[in-house]
């Protein structure tokens, strides 16, 4: 049963490595036959992940977003068919190798973490385990894609303002492309994070007896949403677009990294409990 | 004997700014001040080009001392002081003449050298001068003649592809910003030859709407009606740009149009929508430091030419070059006029032959009473003395090796045979 489980993620990484590869190659080449070839490779990945998560949670009995490696691989299960979901509404060109890259790193992490199971902690018993975490960690996967597209943004457009064409100039798409991306990447995870703080402020309610604890979790995800809804609210007030959305869109997910890792890691408190 | 002059009087981008340009009599329409060129006195043909970057007058004529001041006089009318007139305009006279007329026509002297325009405006000029039978031999042959030379430098060096490269270029930074330029709003303030080429490209892309800004109202409507677009005045510039996402400033201005600063609240009504301005005007119209504002992207020409690789020695080659056929061309063209110098030369002295045969034949063949055969042998006889006599002069006459002798020739050859100076 665990060797079952440990061939299923490492046919998991090979495949996301394969998609890596192929974007790369075709990041290089230009050749437009690689394309379809890297995203049915990325396709087949996004499928093995999903069999891996239901094979830990057969095997587990429970949802599998508990331990570090568990929650890195979910998360890359959510980048990756946030990534899938959009490319099938539209193209932006060259994403897919920065995406790959993205889960690439995520399940790399995810293998040096230790991928034993653990008996599943008492306050995390509750069928909130799936709906809060899940919910949360799907929303961190399209700020990671909006995260991407900011980092693309960046590059392009530091190459039309200094007007020296290097190598990226063909490569990445247009700005209003990415900044599209941006918009509704950024829409649709927004959305999610606020369902994941209010359903992980009813399953305090429900386990800790309060709504909010200001414990350092819920304190970082909060500095999270507002770091995000600001964006939001600059954009459709103001007209915060392009650069200053990237930028934003690369600082809200260094925040929710911080919230994921820095503070399990830094800043403990009674959220923490993949150790 | 005094022969024609081929004057070329005229004002340009370079010399002359766009404000003076404006305002110039002769720079509306063609029928007017053509006709008003032809009657002035000692005009045998003439021409006149109109474009928005020049005005240029070419003339034949039998020059007197006042002839160019009639012309200024006509060109510049009432816009700019006598004393002013001479800052602005350019006066070439027959090779000279000749090879600015090529210089034009090979697009060597435009704003944007290389660019393919200014023929189709050469043309148009030429058409509505012969409309009035104004241009005659010599006209027709040197029009004619910059236009095949216009071909050849255009066949022969790479001069057009970095124009036409420049507008591709623009497209396609326009379509790295803005995805798709479909359903964008294309702006163009000032109607030069060169925003005309861009906006052409850019139509060609499925722009939605185009409108022309310019300091005069009317030129902004022509040029608006071949893009379907509309026209504004300079003045509602700013509101304009509140619109716009591809601007293309092209305006002979002397000085800068937009400043940053001017940028800043139409951004902020924009709410940032992002505008790629593309500045081919030299000097700049619009301030380099709008590229520092997020959300503007602003390329002048030089950028757009690094954009396309097309390095600057390498252009300068071409120009080089092209110059170089200019050069060859405008020389042949003298040649040919000086060919053209011996043929009233060679008219007469076959006259001459002619008449004295006559009348030499009418004496002698009164007093024998020839059969009709003998009199044609005889005729025959007279004409073919005279033909071999003249043969060696015209054949001097003609030789092409020293043509620049050829009014010293001419001269002689007239002294020598009692020619009488032509009326």
């Amino acid at each position: 049963m665990d060797e079952m489980s440990h061939f299923l993620f490492y046919m998991v990484l090979g495949t996301s490595l394969l998609a890596l590869i192929v974007y790369g190659v075709f990041f290089v080449s230009q050749r437009e036959g690689l394309r379809h070839l890297a995203r049915k490779a990325f396709l087949a990945a996004g499928v093995l992940q999903t069999l891996y998560i239901l094979f830990r949670y057969l095997e587990a009995g429970y949802t599998p977003i508990t331990s570090q490696h568990e929650t890195i691989v979910f998360f890359a299960w959510s980048v990756t068919w946030a990534f899938l979901s959009f490319r099938w509404r539209y193209t932006v060109k060259n994403f897919g190798l920065f995406i790959t890259a993205f889960v690439c790193i995520l399940l790399f992490i995810a293998a040096l973490a230790p991928s034993s199971i653990n008996p599943l902690a008492p306050a995390l018993q509750s069928l909130w385990l799936p709906v809060h975490a899940g919910i949360a960690v799907i929303a961190y996967g399209f700020l990671a894609l909006a995260f991407c597209g900011g980092i693309m943004y960046l590059l392009q457009e530091y190459e039309l303002k200094s007007k020296r064409f290097g190598y990226f100039f063909t490569r990445l798409p247009s700005l209003e492309a990415l900044d599209q991306l941006n918009s509704h990447c950024l829409a649709i995870g927004f959305v999610l994070l606020t369902l994941g703080i209010i359903t992980g402020s009813l399953w305090a309610r429900q386990a800790w007896g309060t709504y909010w604890h200001w414990d350092p979790k819920e304190t970082w995800s909060l500095i999270t949403w507002f770091l995000y809804a600001a964006q939001i609210h600059q954009r459709f007030s103001a007209g915060w677009r392009g650069k200053r959305a990237a930028i934003m869109a690369i600082i809200g997910f260094a925040s929710v990294l911080f919230t994921l890792w820095g503070v399990t890691f830094l800043l403990g408190g009674i959220h923490s409990y993949a150790q | 004997m005094p022969s024609d002059t081929i004057l070329l009087l005229g004002v340009n981008h370079k010399t002359t700014p766009l404000a003076v340009r404006e305002h110039l009599a002769l720079g509306k329409g063609y029928a007017e001040p053509l006709h008003a060129l032809h009657n002035i006195a000692g005009c045998k043909e003439c021409y006149l080009l109109s474009t928005c970057n020049r005005v240029e007058i070419l003339m034949i004529a039998r020059e007197d001392e006042e002839m160019e001041e009639r012309i200024t006089e006509l060109l510049f009318g009432t816009s700019v002081a006598p004393e002013h007139r001479q800052n602005y305009l350019y006066t070439y006279r027959n090779l000279e003449a000749v090879h600015h007329l090529f210089m034009v026509a090979t697009s060597l002297d435009s704003m944007i050298v290389g660019e393919a325009q200014i023929l189709g405006q050469l043309k148009e000029a030429y058409r509505h001068a012969t409309e009035f039978k104004y241009t005659g031999p010599i006209l027709n042959k040197l029009l004619h003649r910059s236009f095949s030379v216009a071909k050849r430098v255009r066949s022969e060096t790479q001069i057009g592809a970095s124009a036409v490269s420049i507008s591709y270029a623009a497209v396609e930074l326009a379509k790295k910003i803005f995805g798709t330029l479909e359903g964008k709003n294309v702006l163009l303030i000032g109607a030069g030859e060169m925003a005309e080429l861009a906006a052409e490209h850019l139509v060609g892309q499925g722009v939605q709407t185009v409108v022309v800004v310019n300091r005069t109202l009317s030129r902004a409507m022509d040029l608006a009606r071949r893009f379907n677009g509309s026209a504004a005045s300079l003045e509602e510039l700013f509101s304009q740009l509140e619109q716009a996402d591809i601007v293309i400033s092209s305006t002979g201005a002397p000085t800068i149009i937009l400043h940053k600063q001017d940028m800043k609240p139409i951004m902020r009504a924009r709410r940032n929508e992002p505008i790629f301005f593309i500045d081919i005007a030299v000097p700049r119209d619009l301030d380099p430091e709008l590229n520092d504002l997020d959300n503007v992207y602003l390329y002048d020409i030089d950028d757009l030419q690094n954009v396309v690789e097309v390095n600057k020695s390498e252009r300068d080659k071409e120009a080089i070059k092209a110059r170089r056929i200019v050069d060859e061309e405008a020389l042949q063209f003298q040649a040919w006029l000086d060919g053209l110098a011996v043929v009233p030369t060679i008219a007469a002295l076959r006259k001459k032959a002619d008449d004295i045969c006559q009348g030499e034949l009418e004496r002698t063949l009164c007093r024998l009473h020839l059969s009709p055969e003998e009199q044609k042998i005889v005729e025959k006889m007279a004409l073919s003395i005279s033909s071999k006599l003249l043969h060696d002069p015209v054949t001097y006459l003609k030789e092409e090796s020293c043509r620049d002798q050829n009014t010293i020739k001419v001269e002689m050859i007239r002294a020598a045979f009692g020619l009488r100076e032509e009326p």
